[in-house]
């Protein structure tokens, strides 16, 4: 991912040389992951620890916009959004403790890549994240676009692929701009607060709480573009094919629910829909539930505990909120973003 | 000449302190500058630890103002000091705290030393785990929702009680005319102290569990907890072997020509000594122990440290990391402070020979 820790490219290294040898080693071992969580009564969930995302509230309860989806497959597997445990996990050991069976399912932001999937044996969920490389600036700079930024400063943090997309970048805009390399994550932030740089580049999600964590928020703004691809989907070990489907079919729920406008608050409204779609997706008419062998009213009761994928962006990484993340491309395909949900047919 | 100078001594030489600041050019010239730096810093920090410093009320208050943001170790208090143990029980984690200290606190006396405080650890290590652990009347706690200064103060008291027979055992063996017993410990000291702390934690939940036959688990927190104390155990066997060097050869050709055998003059005559000399060092290798189980934030455990950075990640009160490290850094000093005061009054206490 990316996920605003500093260890994190450093850690990716070491956490694939060890996925390498974990994957060697326990390929034997998948077991089904389903069984395993009914009989436990509880769904295992690997989170990091950023604002927004995955974070205990003052009362230690897990909340963000990943711990939600995590919710949310407690309520397809037990109807109950509680019957899950989170459990925070480092960028360099989340990988091999998914592999060691710690985890069923890893919710902290795993970039999908072609490795990850081939050689470490993890299949990946609907990526519920679209995160990519963004530029940061001042406000005060009037620029709107990262297409008009000219002749600026900008950092970038040592030893990060950063650095050669933004160079990748401007090459193809034809513009000027100064790389200024920093190492220190801490310092990172605050060249811009100084104003030594005019803009800093980094993943987005992490420049979104970078912004957050500012005195004044609010002078900087994040531009529209991205330089790169960081699709962040939930990870769970090969071996458990109706594991997976009940993952991606929870967050289709989300999304498609979404797209027919049902939120947390008219769930109940929409029941009396005469739409045969809608009636199929909220369990009204149960022969789609008895046919795939879940609770027909599955997505009716994701919706019911955690609200809808807009909901649950807006709820914990929204514009209103700290973080304030705009949609971008996590709108759904209807608005121009990228959510697409297959029909619940 | 007469004996007695008539002239009163001179300003400086009446208050050393001033004698100290200001006896010489050089020093006085140091006294200036860093009575001006102080003057520049003083006021600023006054600012924003008392002055300007929310004391309580909210988050936006906090963002309002320009000071500390203290109201926010004061909802966060809980979380800070217990992590994500289930609030409804933590005055189970308090309590586990309480017996920690109540043990150390005990322990300060020399004159208590004795088999019966060993076998007050051990209880007390016990009641600890049942503390936080549960079973019988209290509801079981997962190791994974241990948190805060429980953990700290657990793991860095139970790795020490696990090394400590090691650690003897290893600088014996050291010491060991037996050469296949010196090689190994040898090799498993130098391995040990050649590696970070950091790759042993690694190697204990990354790889040490990918070792176990399928279905065998072992928790967490244990894992962690041995990987520390084969950490300890291989500097604390140092230390004492450096005890046991300390000690001339006339005391064990002492205690032979007394009949005793090896065991019973290491056990009654050498090991005693030996480990009374290097007391202060084995406190400093425990300060830094201490400090040291903040590292286990790397496997997603919640130390103290840990906890407060995450308590500042909570959307609600975002970003007061500064607070959240200034709080436990106090909590770090004042426990480090005390026991680095304690081994000084520990070293005069037991070497009052040595007292200048």
């Amino acid at each position: 991912m990316t996920y605003p820790f500093s260890l994190k490219r450093l850690a990716a290294t070491g956490a694939v040389a060890l996925s390498l040898g974990a994957a060697a080693i326990s390929s034997a071992f998948a077991g089904p992951t389903l069984d395993a969580i009914q009989q436990r009564g509880v769904i295992k969930v690997g989170v990091g620890t950023s604002p927004g995302f995955f974070a205990p509230d003052s009362n230690g309860k897990w909340q963000g916009f990943f711990v939600d989806f995590g919710r949310a497959l407690a309520v397809t597997v037990f109807n109950d959004p509680n019957k899950v445990e989170f459990t925070s996990s480092s960028p360099q050991q989340r990988l091999p403790a998914l592999q060691a069976g710690e985890f069923d399912i890893l919710l902290s932001g795993v970039t999908q890549t072609v490795t990850r999937a081939f050689k470490l044996g993890f299949h990946f969920g609907p990526v519920v994240f679209y995160d990519g490389q963004g530029i940061l600036v001042k406000k005060s700079l009037g620029v709107e676009k990262a297409a008009d930024l000219d002749g600026a400063t900008i950092g970038v943090q040592s030893g990060t692929t950063g650095e050669l997309n933004i160079a990748d970048f401007f090459r193809k805009t034809g513009k000027k701009y100064t790389p200024v390399v920093i190492e220190d994550s801490k310092e990172f932030v605050a060249a811009l607060e100084s104003g030594r740089v005019d803009a800093l580049t980094q993943d987005s999600s992490d420049l979104a709480i970078r912004r957050s964590e500012f005195k004044n928020p609010d002078d900087y703004v994040l531009l529209p573009e991205r330089l790169s691809k960081e699709p962040l989907a939930p990870a769970v070990r090969a071996g458990d094919d109706r594991w997976l489907e009940i993952v991606n079919w929870t967050v289709y729920a989300t999304i498609q629910a979404e797209e027919f406008g049902i939120t947390q608050a008219n769930v109940d409204e929409f029941l009396k829909s005469e739409d045969p779609a809608i009636k199929r997706f909220l369990g009204v008419d149960t022969s789609l539930g008895e046919a795939i062998g879940l609770d027909p009213k599955f997505a009716y009761n994701i919706i019911k505990a955690v609200g809808n994928y807009g909901e649950i962006f807006d709820r914990n990484i929204g514009p209103n909120t700290k973080v304030g993340f705009q949609r971008g491309y996590n709108e759904l395909w209807t608005k121009g973003g990228l959510l697409y949900s297959p029909p619940f047919r | 000449m007469s004996l007695v100078d008539d002239k009163p001594p001179a300003l400086l030489d009446r208050h050393p302190l001033l004698k100290a600041t200001l006896g010489t050019p050089g020093n006085a010239a140091i006294t200036l500058a860093l009575a001006i730096l102080a003057g520049l810093l003083l006021p600023r920090a006054w600012d924003w630890f008392i002055w300007n410093a929310v004391w309580w009320g909210s988050a936006e208050d906090c963002t309002a103002a320009s000071g500390a943001c203290w109201a926010f170790i004061g909802e966060k208090l809980q979380f800070i000091v217990t992590g994500l143990y289930p609030p409804e029980q933590s005055y189970r984690a308090y309590a586990a705290c309480g017996l920690l200290f109540g043990l150390l606190l005990v322990s300060t006396s020399p004159r208590l030393w004795g088999r019966g405080l060993l076998a007050l650890w051990i209880a007390g290590i016990g009641g600890a785990i049942w503390l936080l652990g549960g079973g019988g009347p209290l509801v079981p706690v997962a190791t994974d929702k241990w948190g805060g200064l429980p953990v700290t103060l657990f793991l860095s008291i139970s790795a020490f009680l696990l090394a400590f027979p090691l650690a003897v055992g290893l600088a014996l063996a050291r010491r060991s005319r037996l050469g296949g017993l010196r090689l190994y410990a040898v090799t498993f000291i130098e391995l040990v102290r050649g590696v970070p702390f950091i790759a042993i934690l690694y190697a204990a939940t990354l790889l040490f569990p990918l070792m176990l036959p399928e279905g065998a688990a072992i928790d967490k927190f244990a894992r962690a907890t041995v990987a520390l104390s084969l950490f300890v155990a291989a500097y604390l066997a140092e230390i004492i072997r450096a005890g046991l060097q300390a000690i001339p050869n006339g005391q064990y050709e002492a205690a032979q020509s007394l009949g005793l055998t090896w065991w019973q003059a290491t056990r009654l005559v050498v090991l005693p000594q030996a480990l009374k000399t290097v007391i202060p060092a084995i406190i400093n290798l425990a300060i830094g122990i201490f400090q040291d189980t903040t590292l286990v934030a790397v496997i997603g455990m919640f130390d103290l440290l840990n906890a407060a950075r995450v308590a500042a990640n909570d959307q609600v009160w975002l970003g007061f990391y500064t607070e959240a490290y200034v709080f436990v850094a106090l909590l770090y000093f004042l426990f480090c402070f005390s026991s680095a005061r304690y081994s000084l009054w520990l070293e005069r206490h037991l070497n009052p020979v040595r007292r200048h």
